[in-house]
């Protein structure tokens, strides 16, 4: 067993929360240079010029790349041998992203109720997802998620008959519907199997993956890759100006499902692919 | 298309002039409003009162800004989605006089009949630019409703604020059109 303090993952977290939104990982600003080569648009290829210099400012100055500064969702992989020290880990969570949205200048946007509630004025409480896995370490994610980009997000209860055409064809169409709602040159995740809520943990997670590292399982990739092709036919592009780029990448995970079922979830994420990790 | 450059109030020939896929550069005094001052402002015309402040002629950037570092007018100042204030939109433009708009996605049906039937225009600034976008604001202040946070109505100065036109007077649309142009079979 091993001990972990409280006040280390307040202060691990009220980091991250800050690094997450003033650093875009080199993996997104990679894609990003390449997408800039690859748009044929005049008004698309502005926008991404305008995305990257965006991107250097907000490192630069420190300053959040985007004002929408997300739900703080906070991934824990917490190993079974760790003992947490000190409060309660939940509290130490919320704790830190309390210190890190304030301390960091980052926009407050939790409302305390959903039915048009006060603004809890901290950005509390996180959405925690905790996975309770092998070892004596702790492994804390924060990956803020925009509202634009999640609000264009679907989940669909498909029926086992769709198969894999009937996949493609929810992920383009929620794709399509979204359109420049969402900041194109958006991140696709995408969940299938499992069920109702696992297929849209998996689209979340699948957003946490290094952009365009392809699924390691041969027929996802290629899934993956027909998808992000189709996807940039459809015309929408960076911000929907019109364009060949309006994804950078898709990622899927996939999860063992019942016979009946075949739950597809479709999480959208804009070019700000923000998540930032640390173990404990 | 070409680059415009427009100082608030607008007026109808201002508006007039811009056309669906312009790059427009706004300087002057635009006013900051999303979801819930959008809710105020429609309640008060509702029940006939005056607003806080004149919107004739004026420009509405769906914004809520993240909090300013010290030494800063503002935080990062990136367009919302504009389709959250569809109906809040056409009354206002009607009622008020408000001339432009500026956000990001599409808007209703209703909102493009408003914009040409009032000679108004709809403009896009880049989603998730927020740190650059705030270079061009040089001021902000609170003229109503602090209590809402972020969401607060703001005063804004702002010098060459980058914008494209999306939906003009004419019933052109940016959006729909840059698709059909780019879409491949």
């Amino acid at each position: 067993m091993r001990t972990i303090t409280s006040d280390a993952v307040i202060e691990a977290v009220a980091s991250l929360c800050q690094e997450a939104n003033f650093y875009l990982g080199d993996d997104v600003k990679e894609v990003l240079q390449k997408s800039l080569e690859e748009e044929v648009s005049p008004p698309g290829r502005d926008v991404i010029k305008q995305i990257l210099a965006n991107v250097e400012i907000a490192a630069g100055e420190q300053v959040p790349m985007c004002q929408d500064t997300g739900v703080a969702v906070v991934f824990l992989d917490l190993g079974q041998d760790v003992h947490v020290e000190g409060g309660y880990l939940y509290d130490a969570v919320n704790e830190g992203v309390r210190r890190g949205y304030t301390e960091g200048y980052l926009r407050k946007s939790m409302l305390g109720h959903p039915l048009g509630g006060k603004n809890t004025g901290d950005n509390t409480p996180a959405v925690i997802h905790t996975r309770i896995v092998p070892g004596d370490k702790l492994t804390i994610t924060v990956a803020p998620k925009g509202g634009g980009s999640e609000n264009m997000s679907a989940v669909g209860m498909l029926t086992p008959a769709a198969g894999a055409e009937g996949v493609k064809k929810f992920v383009l169409e929620t794709v399509k519907k979204a359109g420049p709602n969402p900041c194109p040159p958006i991140v696709v995740g995408v969940g299938i199997g499992g069920n109702f809520e696992k297929a849209a943990l998996l689209a979340k997670e699948a957003l946490l993956r290094p952009l365009r590292q392809p699924s390691p399982q041969p027929d996802i990739a290629e899934m993956e890759q027909e998808l992000l092709t189709e996807i940039n036919k459809l015309g929408i592009g960076p911000q929907g100006f019109g364009g060949r780029i309006t994804a950078l990448a898709v990622h899927i995970e996939i999860f063992p499902c019942h016979i009946a079922s075949l739950p597809v979830a479709v999480n959208i994420n804009c070019h700000a692919a923000r998540h930032r990790s640390v173990t404990l | 298309m070409a680059d415009k450059y427009v100082s608030p109030p607008l007026t109808d020939a201002d508006v007039e002039g811009l056309v669906a896929g312009d790059q427009v550069y706004i300087t002057g005094v635009i006013y900051a409003a999303r979801d819930s001052a959008h809710k105020k402002l429609v309640e008060l015309l509702n029940r006939g009162e005056e607003l806080p402040v004149d919107l004739r002629g004026q420009i509405i950037y769906y914004v809520g800004p993240s909090p300013a570092k010290p030494g800063r007018p503002i935080g990062s100042a990136g367009p919302t989605t504009s389709g959250r204030m569809d109906p809040y939109t056409p009354g206002l433009i009607a009622e008020t006089g408000l001339k432009g708009m500026i956000g990001k996605g599409s808007r209703s049906a209703a909102v493009k009949e408003a914009i040409i039937k009032h000679k108004a225009v709809y403009l896009a600034a880049v989603g998730g630019a927020g740190a650059l976008i705030a270079r061009s604001i040089k001021k902000a202040e609170v003229v109503a409703y602090p209590e809402l946070g972020p969401e607060a109505l703001q005063r804004l100065e702002v010098e060459n604020l980058p914008a494209i036109v999306v939906n003009d007077c004419h019933g052109a649309d940016l959006y729909e059109g840059g698709m059909r142009k780019y879409a491949l079979p």
